[in-house]
């Protein structure tokens, strides 16, 4: 009976496992190193952080809450997709079986919505500690910009997933936000109806506010995210500052 | 071959051809980008068209409001479907829209106070659709309103008209 090492040098050694790791065991840092450049999952990380950088008081993982939101409502909201229907007035009636008869619905929409409520939450207080702390600065100025657009999908993505559930406070608040838009110099009226498909909140709002919800921006969001976190590695790492080094 | 200065590889290639005013490389790009912007700019009006329905599944916006003798003189109507005040005083009809122009709500009529509410931001309208109070940045649009041949009231959403103009029957 081999033991459990022995076994995992075996498989190590296994045609199979050589065509997918072409690097031997991460055991120096040279191996390390390129075990995360060869991965398409790791190779946009960086290699090595400042230990500093890695203190709780660095970052609070603002972002990092952010991202793992992010991952939580993607997949909630696939779970919500195989029961909802984006039509009038069935998505009110579907929300609604999801609450009372789907086994677990209520958790998955409750989940999703919590989830989008503290995303928004933290994506501001994510923006705002790296303000205070000079986040902001070169070289960072251009992946501060790119965190100002992610600011921008999440609050469209927060919006538009507002109307899905097709209840009064949905429409109305649709509504007047609508409005809002139509008041924008010269194309306010035409931004509006293009958004609605239409001079009402209707069923082609319903549809078009789907779309967005379910396809465009996350889509538009998992792009960002890519550049954001490739950045923060190019630009030389997070923000450090002196502070960071006192020990508590 | 490697006496020709233009050969493709050849380090010394000039960029553009010095005689003539636009190199061949040059011509080639500004064709190409200029298809693709015409292409581009094509799509992009395509786009728009398609994204801007033509035909609207929407409660039609003219309608019959029924016979005048159903509003006796000095009231107001409130109708529900169609988000309409008909109004009637000895002068004659007339018709206001009950969206308020802030952000869209639905108002309200207060006999109470003789005056038309809004619940969202408290924007308060008189009889003629003129603000009194409240952030509304325009008084409630008066709408068209005839008297079809068989002597029903008629109000077209479509078709705003001065407050001044009134139905008289």
């Amino acid at each position: 009976m081999a033991t459990l090492p022995a076994l995992i040098e075996r498989v190590r050694q296994t045609q199979a496992w050589k065509s997918v790791f072409r690097r031997g065991p991460a055991r120096s840092n040279r191996t390390r190193s390129l075990a995360v450049f060869g991965n398409l999952f790791l190779h946009y990380l960086p290699v090595k952080v400042r230990e500093r950088a890695l203190r709780v008081r660095a970052t609070y993982y603002l972002g990092s809450i952010s991202l793992i939101l992010f991952l939580v409502l993607s997949i909630t909201g696939i779970f919500l997709m195989f029961y909802y229907h984006p039509a009038v007035p069935q998505a009110y009636r579907d929300i609604k079986d999801l609450q009372f008869v789907v086994s677990n619905g209520v958790f998955l929409r409750n989940a999703h919505r919590l989830a989008a409520h503290l995303m928004v939450l933290l994506v501001f207080a994510h923006m705002f500690h790296v303000f205070y702390r000079g986040g902001y600065k070169p070289p960072h100025e251009f992946n501060w910009v790119v965190g100002v657009i992610l600011l921008l999908v999440t609050l469209f993505l927060s919006y538009t997933g507002y109307l899905l559930p097709w209840d009064q406070l949905a429409f109305w608040a649709i509504t007047v936000g609508t409005n809002i838009i139509s008041s924008m110099p010269v194309v306010g009226g035409r931004v509006r109806f293009l958004l609605l498909g239409g001079n009402l909140v209707g069923e082609n709002a319903l549809l078009r506010f789907y779309v967005l919800h379910c396809v465009i921006l996350p889509l538009v969001a998992v792009w960002f995210i890519a550049v954001h976190f490739w950045r923060i590695q190019k630009d030389g790492g997070l923000t450090v500052k002196d502070t960071d080094e006192r020990k508590e | 071959m490697s006496e020709n200065p233009k050969a493709p590889g050849n380090p010394d290639a000039p960029e553009s051809c010095e005689k003539c005013e636009v190199g061949r490389r040059d011509f080639l790009n500004e064709i190409s980008f200029g298809a693709l912007a015409v292409a581009g700019l094509g799509s992009a009006v395509v786009s728009y068209q398609y994204f801007s329905p033509n035909v609207l599944f929407e409660p039609p916006t003219k309608f019959r409001a029924g016979s005048p003798d159903l509003y006796p003189v000095d009231s107001v109507t409130y109708l529900q479907d169609q988000l309409v005040y008909i109004m009637r005083s000895a002068a004659g009809f007339w018709a206001v829209s009950a969206v308020c122009t802030h952000l869209g709500c639905i108002t309200a009529w207060h006999p109470e106070t003789n005056l038309i509410q809004c619940p969202c931001h408290g924007s308060k309208f008189k009889q003629d659709g003129v603000k009194v109070a409240g952030p509304a940045p325009r008084p409630l649009p008066h709408f068209s309103i005839t008297l079809s041949p068989d002597g029903e009231l008629v109000v077209d959403k479509l078709e705003t008209v001065q407050p001044s103009q009134v139905l008289k029957v």
